[in-house]
């Protein structure tokens, strides 16, 4: 069993990391949008007791100035790559895959639906997805929120509209208060919350959307270790990202590809591949 | 970019501070003002912090416990390891004719090993109180003022070379009392490498990951 590992989007610059990136199977950008975004003010960082939050605010060059200077060092690399992009309109979607379309560096688009810390599309997810569909060719993954009462009606909206994959999950909207004031430590108070305190929420989500949906789906959230990750298989990912544990360590990618294979190793007669093909999974 | 697993040494009371000793590994000292990720023990992410001394075979790190993270790192004791990452980020220039060593509290954590570099050069050094003030043994040629007395306050006419760490109001009046002083600045950081984006500081009218672009800055004023 080969499971890829990725990062997830906005969890490693490769340009200022490139021995990081190329320890992964595949690398993800951070988001593109349109147009340059300044990013939201400090305080952005604030760990809590089981896991993290921030609030960056897709802070970015814009999709002219990444594909003009980002895209061709990116390539150097020699890493498979996938560009997430975002933004705030069906229109924004469509532009950023227009400048992708027929690149041939760029492996797949993750489309980044659901960033807690930027005001939302007027759009649906899946109208969204449709937008880009439209508009290039190149495998889609649609990255979804957990934070929606039913995400396996989210994932079959955005396979219908035409996404190839599903990225699961984005971070989660938190508030942490500072201890002596009681007031919010993040600059724009809440932010996305990630790592470990993550991992089952996106268990459940992999897990509903597998049985929903018949598309490969990278699983992320709160992987640490090789079990985790092996978790997330077993819900019925195909793929694993790391994030949070890659600011905490960043050569997770070649340890968790190692503790993955010694997991699976010890579990050789009773290994995901098949553990898939229960009522677990699809 | 280097990170591995370190076994600690010693850990001993300085005033407040605890000096955490490690056994240096594969690590590079780098340069004085650079910093290294350490891992906190029983904590989501690792905390940033410039070396303070760096004996043979040993990195030494001067630690407030003032959370969670400084504190579980000022716990460990000697055998007990730790994920470090570094050096990172951008040093003190150390190609500077005349020198002055200023630092607040905590702050002057970098200041061992960079007087060490430089050959002893004058310090001040600013604390809240003579508990804390004791930090200033393990730099020489330290004039120390205590609050409500600043080093803003002592700084001579002429200062030279200012490189400073300290607080942040602290490093505000040194850019406008010093202008081309070399200031070591802070910023709550998830990563210390470039991945996060959660350092920022705005420098020409942008913000920018302190990590890659600091720690140490130059004074703009």
């Amino acid at each position: 069993m080969t499971v890829p590992i990725l990062n997830a989007s906005g969890c490693l610059d490769a340009l200022v990391a490139p021995d990081v990136a190329r320890s992964l199977d595949v690398f993800v950008t951070k988001t593109i949008t349109p147009e340059p975004r300044r990013g939201n003010p400090p305080v952005r960082i604030a760990e809590t007791d089981h896991g993290m939050l921030n609030s960056i605010g897709l802070q970015g060059p814009g999709i002219d100035t990444f594909v003009a200077e980002h895209l061709p060092r990116l390539a150097e690399l020699g890493t498979t790559l996938w560009v997430s992009v975002g933004g705030f309109s069906a229109e924004d979607f469509r532009r950023c895959c227009d400048e992708l379309e027929g690149d041939e560096r760029v492996a797949a688009i993750e489309l980044n639906l659901s960033c807690p810390n930027v005001e939302e599309a007027p759009e649906t997810a899946a109208e969204l997805v449709a937008a880009a569909r439209a508009t290039t060719s190149k495998t889609l993954y649609a990255k979804l929120s957990p934070a929606q009462w039913d995400v396996a009606a989210a994932a079959r909206a955005v396979v219908d509209a035409g996404a190839d994959g599903l990225s699961l999950v984005n971070t989660i909207r938190g508030l942490a208060l500072d201890p002596a004031t009681m007031t919010p430590r993040l600059g724009l108070q809440v932010g996305g919350y990630s790592g470990p305190a993550l991992k089952p929420v996106a268990l459940a989500c992999v897990h509903s959307c597998a049985a929903a949906v018949d598309v490969p789906i990278v699983g992320m959230g709160g992987v640490w270790s090789g079990l985790d990750a092996l978790e997330l298989v077993a819900a019925g990912a195909s793929a694993v990202a790391l994030g949070t544990v890659l600011f905490a360590d960043p050569f997770a990618p070649a340890r968790v590809r190692a503790e993955l294979g010694a997991e699976v190793a010890a579990r050789r007669h009773a290994i995901p591949s098949t553990a898939l093909k229960t009522p677990l999974s699809r | 970019m280097r990170s591995e697993r370190l076994t600690v040494r010693g850990n001993e009371a300085v005033g407040p501070y605890s000096l955490v000793r490690l056994g240096r590994g594969q690590l590079e000292a780098g340069t004085p003002g650079q910093f290294f990720m350490l891992e906190a023990p029983g904590r989501v992410l690792p905390r940033p912090f410039s070396l303070c001394i760096a004996p043979k075979g040993e990195l030494g790190f001067l630690v407030d416990p003032i959370g969670p993270g400084t504190i579980a790192i000022a716990r460990l004791e000697r055998g007990d390891t730790i994920r470090v990452t570094g050096p990172l980020g951008n040093g003190f220039d150390l190609t500077v004719p005349r020198p002055l060593l200023v630092g607040g509290g905590i702050g002057i954590a970098p200041f061992p090993y960079l007087s060490e570099r430089l050959g002893g050069p004058p310090a001040l050094l600013g604390f809240r109180t003579a508990h804390h003030a004791e930090a200033a043994a393990l730099v020489p040629n330290a004039e120390v003022v205590l609050d409500p007395t600043f080093v803003t306050d002592a700084l001579p006419d002429d200062p030279g070379d200012v490189l400073a760490c300290g607080p942040e109001p602290m490093l505000d009046a040194l850019e406008r009392l010093a202008p081309a002083s070399q200031l070591a600045r802070e910023a709550p950081m998830a990563c210390g490498y470039g991945a996060c984006y959660g350092c920022v500081v705005e420098l020409d009218g942008a913000y920018r990951r302190l990590c890659i672009e600091g720690p140490v800055l130059r004074a703009v004023a």
